[in-house]
């Protein structure tokens, strides 16, 4: 039996729930703002959004959510998960932001901070995506691909077949990463008018 | 590439949209959730909004025109929050830390912080360390006077002694991820920007600046690519005056190669 789409955002207290929410519900998608396993067992896909440091958001998750129901859900069983801003970085073993932190480490990497050279940072605005694979979250997206990013960290992978999109500024980063079911984007979806809502769109794609 | 932003400056007073010049006066432009919907479906690139209210009435006053009465500033963000996904930060009377979680709670993205960076200067610590430098946005209003350029405080009614450079330098330290300048002296006047105070601050400070302040007409934006090193150029007024403004000013500064979003009215 087909299960209707239902998406969990996962709430572990990071500020910026809202905005998700208002946009899946923009878009006529059914969603719960939940960190219960009844909710997360019930939903078809998991978001885990973010704003803040590494530290404060992996202390945060560990605190408030059921992060090992969590992962036998997405990294055993396969549902798919997408992981924004700071909820991408947290994929990784581990963060330099504030010390060392342990993150997930569902994909292999570290969160460094970005080498900017003599441009500001956090590197805040719209930057756009080259499309290093075109796996289908990214379907469609190919003329306009610039989002909005707002970090001053970025996700070094350890294997590249886990990097889907990188962005340029001074040097290259991993913009979107990608292992199966597990999807991370740096910049923010929920701010990035038509073609977030197209990206959350094509994340409703996977099964 | 990263692109320079493009912003518009959404001022509220009492609940309505208004106009400003040189801070004082205050001309009334209507409904503010409508306005921003016209902005978003334009592709603007981000927004900031700011309550300059004096008190805390917000009403309608224009009940008779059919608009609908959003009794508080929060409200009126909450509104737009539902309808507008792109960034949005929001400015005016915050004086604490929960001041900022119920903004963000409510949809904003970034907060600006004016008077009570000066009253208490270890708020802007605490504030980027609890929510992060990229959330906290210093807004910083510049008149010149017979000692030189200074910062000014509440509503740009007194002097606080500081000069712009070291302000904004002190302020960096403190943890704010950018910097609104604005300047009083060009507030609403449409002369351009105050050039000169965008290239000292810019070329000091790492953060991004978004200049404000004087722009009357499209090529002053391009002015301040041109002169000085500003991340973003944000403008008030002259994004009102007409019916796809925001889509102009990127079309006539894409057309002209400045490194802005394309000016597409988006639909995927």
């Amino acid at each position: 039996m087909s299960q209707i789409e239902k998406v969990c955002i996962l709430d572990y207290g990071s500020g910026n729930v809202g905005s998700i929410f208002n946009l899946l519900k923009y878009l006529e998608i059914n969603s719960v703002v939940s960190n219960k396993k009844k909710d997360i067992q019930n939903s078809s896909h998991l978001i885990l959004p973010g704003v803040g440091s590494f530290e404060s958001a992996m202390k945060k998750i560990t605190q408030n959510l059921p992060i090992e129901y969590i992962e036998n859900e997405v990294v055993s069983k396969g549902k798919p998960f997408l992981g924004i801003c700071i909820g991408m970085q947290v994929l990784a073993e581990y963060g330099l932001e504030f010390g060392k932190n342990n993150g997930l480490g569902w994909i292999k990497g570290s969160v460094i901070e970005i080498e900017s050279g003599n441009q500001p940072l956090p590197h805040i605005g719209w930057n756009n995506v080259d499309f290093i694979q075109k796996p289908k979250l990214v379907s469609g997206l190919d003329k306009v691909n610039d989002f909005y990013f707002v970090n001053s960290y970025c996700f070094k992978l350890e294997e590249n077949n886990n990097l889907i999109g990188e962005t340029t500024y001074h040097e290259k980063f991993a913009s979107i990463i990608g292992k199966d079911n597990i999807l991370g984007v740096q910049f923010h979806p929920e701010k990035s008018q038509a073609a977030g809502q197209k990206l959350i769109t094509n994340f409703l794609e996977y099964k | 590439m990263k692109k320079n932003r493009v912003i518009p400056v959404l001022l509220l007073k009492n609940g309505w949209l208004v106009q400003s010049r040189e801070f004082s006066r205050h001309q009334n432009l209507g409904n503010p959730v409508d306005s921003v919907k016209r902005l978003s479906k334009w592709a603007s690139d981000e927004l900031i909004y700011l309550d300059i209210s004096r008190d805390d009435i917000y009403d309608t006053r224009r009940d008779d025109q059919g608009y609908e009465n959003i009794p508080s500033f929060l409200g009126i963000i909450e509104a737009v929050s539902k309808e507008v996904f792109m960034p949005m930060t929001v400015g005016g009377k915050i004086k604490n830390l929960h001041d900022i979680e119920k903004r963000l709670l409510l949809g904003a993205d970034k907060v600006s912080i004016n008077t009570e960076a000066f009253n208490n200067p270890n708020f802007i610590k605490d504030a980027s360390k609890e929510f992060g430098s990229q959330c906290i946005v210093l807004s910083m209003d510049v008149k010149k006077t017979s000692s030189g350029d200074r910062v000014f405080k509440s509503f740009g009614q007194i002097d606080t002694g500081f000069s712009p450079l070291y302000w904004a330098k002190l302020m960096e330290d403190y943890g704010v991820g950018e910097i609104l300048l604005n300047s009083i002296d060009r507030d609403g006047m449409g002369n351009g920007y105050d050039i000169e105070l965008l290239n000292q601050i810019s070329l000091e400070c790492k953060c991004p600046i978004i200049a404000c302040g004087g722009v009357g007409e499209w090529e002053h934006f391009k002015e301040a690519f041109d002169k000085t090193k500003v991340d973003s150029v944000a403008a008030a007024n002259i994004f009102q005056y007409t019916d796809q403004s925001v889509f102009m000013a990127k079309k006539y500064l894409f057309n002209n190669n400045y490194n802005v979003r394309k000016p597409d009215l988006l639909k995927i």
